[in-house]
């Protein structure tokens, strides 16, 4: 795809995101388009670590976690913000990743990715039983007050749009990296890294500004979540099974690029959705298992993701147009 | 005189296995070094000592007058010491000029500054024509050469070339030969490990002969292939 093509196409894509809660009015729906938005934005945030860098996290949660009890708790408790707890959270978690990162990239591959479990499984346990910021039974966001000072809706539109700007802003920040030489460095130390080292690349520091980066992302996520459930508990935003799915948005997707999260969650949520709808009703799981079902033959079929599959497709046209 | 490098009393060991033992010698600004010997005596050992790949367990290594034993190789880097690798890295995501790039950014970050200066490596390495090509498509002596465009671009005092002819036809080590003259010509001193010695020979100032993880001779290229005991480590008694 050229250049041209590819801006074109965000364009319209860019466009049609901001028409699209007017075309789909269906509450239901809409929380669907609200949920794509986030776990893609989520993500992407992933992406930076696990995808550029190729250090797979599978305790992204503690990052969501602490973003959403972080704006939580102090709207709570001193009434601040969302919005600036938000950006706390986002600092908090990107201080206290890069301190889980300075302990955990000393395990390589996937040893790594076993202590990021047991660090998000440790988070789960302090805050079941954290009395202070309601331990087990979880957080109510106030509802007393509505509007964007507090961000508290009535209807799904805000939250929407909420989502599709820190998307933006996510993708955003993805894309500067990506063209900075920090994007260079961390494909070359996920590529070869006694290559990169002898380069001057030193690992640990880069691994932990992308961790830093990464989670600081990935708790503006968990803060708009508690915004738009109004309810958090270690149930919900700490669980391994969110962290498990930021990683499939992105691996299924389209590891290592910038629009891979989005595709990635819009199929898998769409899936998610689908199969709940349509044999949920069983009270089986069949609908798991055919969602299972569904991410195996993916992962078979399409390893590059599906943006890369797309993208390989995209490139045999060319190159039959170019024979032709 | 001017020493680049100097190394003094360097002992390796992995375990009780010795695969060097008390090895001294020193390099001089702007000169090439060989290093030979036969298989397994230690040459690739000292080669990493050198380059930070790991700490040697005894003696130590100096550069421009600081001592760098042990030092890590991302910090070696900095200093001006670059290495290529007996098997090629290259980044595979990325194409011929983004390699180059990353070793650019070493000296300076902005992006277009670094694709600058990589533009320049690899016409000096006589690759331009294949800057956009994925680096995994390039052939064995255009990866070896890439390696190498990636290593000056960090611009290196010292160059360490770890066996860059080996595999390379007679006239691709001609080529070879050339590329090294011509750094040596840019100031930068290379310390070469290699087998092929139609390649070396020729243009080492100075040549260290290993065996049985020692130093066994040095000299220049023509008192060494004079040297009895050198002739009997390659030849056999």
């Amino acid at each position: 795809m050229t250049p041209k093509k590819r801006n074109s196409l965000i364009v319209v894509g860019a466009a049609l995101a901001l028409v699209l809660p007017f075309i789909v009015s269906n509450p239901s729906h809409q929380n669907y388009l609200i949920l794509v938005l986030m776990f893609a934005q989520i993500g992407v945030a992933w992406n930076i670590l696990g995808g550029y860098v190729g250090q797979v996290s599978l305790g992204h949660v503690a990052f969501f976690g602490i973003g959403a009890y972080t704006s939580t708790a102090l709207l709570i408790s001193v009434g601040l913000s969302p919005w600036i707890g938000m950006l706390i959270g986002g600092i908090v978690a990107a201080v206290f990743g890069t301190m889980i990162g300075w302990i955990c990239f000393r395990f390589k591959g996937h040893y790594f990715t076993m202590a990021t479990i047991a660090v998000a499984e440790i988070i789960q346990v302090l805050f079941t039983n954290w009395e202070g910021v309601g331990g087990a039974v979880g957080l109510y966001v106030p509802m007393d007050r509505q509007g964007w000072g507090v961000m508290v809706f009535n209807s799904k539109l805000p939250y929407y749009y909420i989502a599709l700007g820190l998307l933006c802003v996510t993708l955003l920040g993805n894309w500067a990296i990506e063209k900075s030489f920090l994007g260079y460095y961390f494909r070359a130390i996920k590529d070869e890294p006694e290559a990169a080292r002898s380069l001057g690349v030193s690992l640990t520091a880069y691994k932990l500004v992308a961790i830093a980066i990464s989670s600081f992302f990935t708790a503006l996520g968990g803060s708009f979540y508690a915004q738009k459930e109004l309810f958090i508990d270690p149930g919900s935003v700490l669980v391994t099974s969110l962290s498990v799915k930021m990683s499939l948005v992105t691996i299924l997707g389209g590891v290592g690029s910038l629009f891979g999260p989005l595709v990635g969650s819009t199929l898998l949520t769409g899936i998610e959705e689908a199969t709940r709808q349509f044999f949920g009703g069983s009270g089986m799981g069949i609908d798991l298992i055919i969602y299972a079902l569904i991410i195996i033959i993916v992962a078979i079929y399409y390893p590059t993701g599906v943006l890369g599959w797309i993208k390989h497709l995209l490139r045999r046209d060319a190159k039959t147009e170019g024979g032709a | 005189m001017n020493r680049l490098l100097v190394v003094d009393n360097l002992s390796k060991r992995f375990g009780g296995i010795i695969a060097n033992e008390d090895i001294s010698f020193h390099l001089e600004a702007g000169q090439i070094v060989g290093l030979i010997g036969p298989n397994g005596a230690g040459k690739t050992t000292l080669f990493n000592c050198i380059a930070g790949f790991y700490p040697p367990s005894e003696g130590t290594i100096r550069f421009m007058g600081n001592d760098i034993t042990g030092m890590s190789s991302p910090m070696m880097a900095h200093l001006g010491i670059a290495r290529t690798f007996q098997i090629v890295r290259s980044f595979g995501s990325m194409t011929v000029l983004e390699n180059v790039m990353v070793g650019a950014m070493l000296r300076n970050k902005s992006v277009s500054v670094a694709r600058e200066r990589a533009n320049d490596e690899l016409e000096f390495c006589g690759l331009p024509a294949r800057a956009n090509v994925a680096a995994s498509n390039l052939t064995v002596a255009e990866q070896r050469r890439l390696e190498v465009a990636r290593a000056l671009a960090t611009e290196p005092h010292l160059l360490l070339l770890d066996e860059t002819m080996a595999g390379l036809t007679p006239s691709e080590v001609q080529d070879a030969v050339c590329l090294v003259k011509d750094i040596q010509k840019r100031g930068i001193a290379c310390l070469i490990v290699e087998h092929v010695m139609e390649g070396i020979m020729p243009i080492a100032d100075h040549m260290i002969v290993l065996d049985y993880g020692r130093k066994i001779a040095e000299g220049t290229p023509a008192q060494i292939s004079r040297d009895p005991v050198v002739l009997a480590a390659y030849l056999g008694e």
